[in-house]
């Protein structure tokens, strides 16, 4: 792997940037591999870079029906926070927030980490207390949250609007200063060349057609378009896939696919500081590196697969923004769409083993698994590797919907995050 | 935004509807003899298909009723709708 660094990028200048290596491989799938991961997302990508990394499993595929990042990596609006109210959440968020702490320099990859803060806005009594009580949680769980008044929001995000005549005032802020935003793109990308690197083989256009299993109902294998591979262990990390991909194995699973979608506007100079969300009027909206304020909306009422969604449900959001926002009213909007989101009944990710022996599973994380990738991945590496769950993936096992173990973090923001 | 037919309203707006999820899922005549597992299935598991679903809908703000409705995951085009206790019908190849 060539090493990015300052001297490198002299070096290559000199040359016109003409010698830079490919970042990874495309090499054609062997016949049998020891894992083989079903997704190129981030989770993954991250998944299959642990495994080599920490468990030292590189005879590793990850099949990727179109290309990396593409899915719901390249389509979420890239906020990262730990303030989860549950106990088991906080714990596996913060472990993910942790990571993203070092991992532009465990990658050798800019993954443009930018810890700006996540402001969640309050515009009732009850979204005070729900603040209030993610707060007092929070702390309990060591994770840094902290209530803001109206005054101080504005304060920290100086285009907010927080006057009494709006439709729904800001009565206050819930601030998680460790959180902010990261480069999506790059951090498919640094997760992939990192794992390449070690061995990993990374397989574009390539979609699992089937499950193959033994005599004694264990995964044997994997049918792809570009032919069939032996396998005895099988990650699925499909995101909004994930139901079609389970039932090749006769499995059904806790999850409903819904279209999440977003929006970039055209780019402009720095305005705003930090990320806002607002779970109640439905509006997220940050602002990229390159510009574009990337606004996040809410979810279609109906199971689709389509990528798209409603208008409708951009418009509400773009209306809520405007209120947030006033100076934001004449942009122009660049681009929307969809990504496919795995939703489960208690809003909180499905992690680890499945009834059929071989076959694992991490999904569910709905609306807001970009933030968790990199803690996904790795304990999702350690349950594959030890066939065992890491610590922070064991609350999260599918068998929770049977011994009713919910972790509900549905009820507990009172909306999807 | 969806045209949905409501069987009994007629084309209106999705907007006037709320979605009632996965339909034809009946209630166990008998819940005292499932097991937790099968309970779970029930109450969590979901088909949640790549293609022809069958869901619910209510026309919330409208004539308040459910029914139910065949529609592509894929491509979003309505089937059919047809009431509530009618059998799902048969649709041909998309």
């Amino acid at each position: 792997m060539q090493r990015f660094s300052f001297l490198a990028l002299a070096r290559n200048a000199l040359t016109g940037h003409a010698n830079w290596q490919e970042q990874w491989r495309s090499p054609e799938p062997k016949p049998a591999y020891d894992v083989v991961i079903v997704g190129g997302g981030g989770h993954g990508l991250a998944t299959a870079y642990y495994l080599a990394r920490e468990h030292g499993i590189s005879n590793v595929a990850v099949l990727e029906k179109g290309w990396l990042g593409g899915g719901n990596t390249g389509r979420n609006t890239t906020v990262i926070r730990s303030n989860y109210l549950q106990d088991e959440s906080a714990a596996i968020y913060e472990h993910a927030l942790k990571l993203w702490e070092g991992l532009a320099e465990e990658l050798n990859y800019n993954v443009m980490y930018s810890p700006r803060g996540v402001m969640m806005l309050a515009h009732s009594v009850t979204d005070i207390q729900i603040g209030k009580r993610h707060i007092h949680a929070n702390r309990l769980n060591g994770i840094d949250n902290e209530w803001l008044t109206p005054a101080e929001a504005k304060a920290f995000c100086p285009p907010l609007n927080i006057g009494a005549d709006m439709r729904y005032p800001v009565l206050g802020a819930a601030l998680q200063r460790r959180g902010g935003t990261a480069r999506h793109d790059a951090v498919a990308w640094g997760y992939a060349r990192g794992a390449d690197a070690r061995g990993v083989d990374i397989i574009q256009n390539c979609e699992v057609t089937g499950i193959e299993r033994d005599r004694s109902g264990a995964v044997a294998g994997v049918v792809t378009t570009r032919g069939a591979i032996r396998t005895k262990k099988v990650g699925v990390v499909a995101a909004g896939h994930t139901s079609v991909i389970m039932a090749m194995a006769g499995v059904r699973m806790p999850i409903e696919s819904y279209p999440l979608q977003a929006l970039v506007s055209e780019p402009v100079k720095p305005v705003l500081p930090c990320v806002v969300m607002s779970n109640t009027i439905h509006a997220y909206i940050s602002q990229s590196d390159k510009g574009e304020l990337v606004i996040g909306a809410g979810t279609d009422a109906y199971v689709s697969y389509s990528q798209t969604g409603g208008l409708h449900i951009v418009t509400h959001t773009l209306e809520a923004i405007s209120e947030l926002f006033p100076m934001f009213r004449r942009m122009k909007m660049l681009r929307n769409w969809g990504g496919i989101v795995d939703l489960t009944p208690d809003r909180s990710p499905i992690i680890g083993r499945t009834p059929v022996p071989g076959l694992y599973v991490n999904s569910g994380w709905g609306t807001g698994g970009f933030k968790a990738t990199p803690g996904s991945g790795h304990v999702f590496a350690a349950t594959i590797a030890r066939g065992e769950p890491h610590p922070y993936a064991a609350p999260f096992a599918l068998d929770r919907f049977r011994t009713g173990r919910l972790i509900d973090e549905a009820a507990a923001a009172a909306v999807a995050h | 935004m969806l045209l949905i037919t409501c069987p009994y309203c007629g084309p209106r707006p999705e907007n006037e509807f709320r979605n009632g999820g996965e339909a034809h899922i009946a209630r166990p005549g008998r819940p005292s003899d499932l097991d937790d597992a099968a309970w779970a299935d029930f109450l969590y598991n979901r088909t949640n298909p790549k293609g022809l679903h069958a869901e619910r809908w209510r026309h919330t703000h409208g004539c308040a009723r459910f029914f139910n409705c065949l529609r592509d995951t894929v491509s979003d085009k309505i089937l059919v709708t047809y009431k509530m206790g009618e059998s799902k019908p048969e649709v041909g190849p998309k």
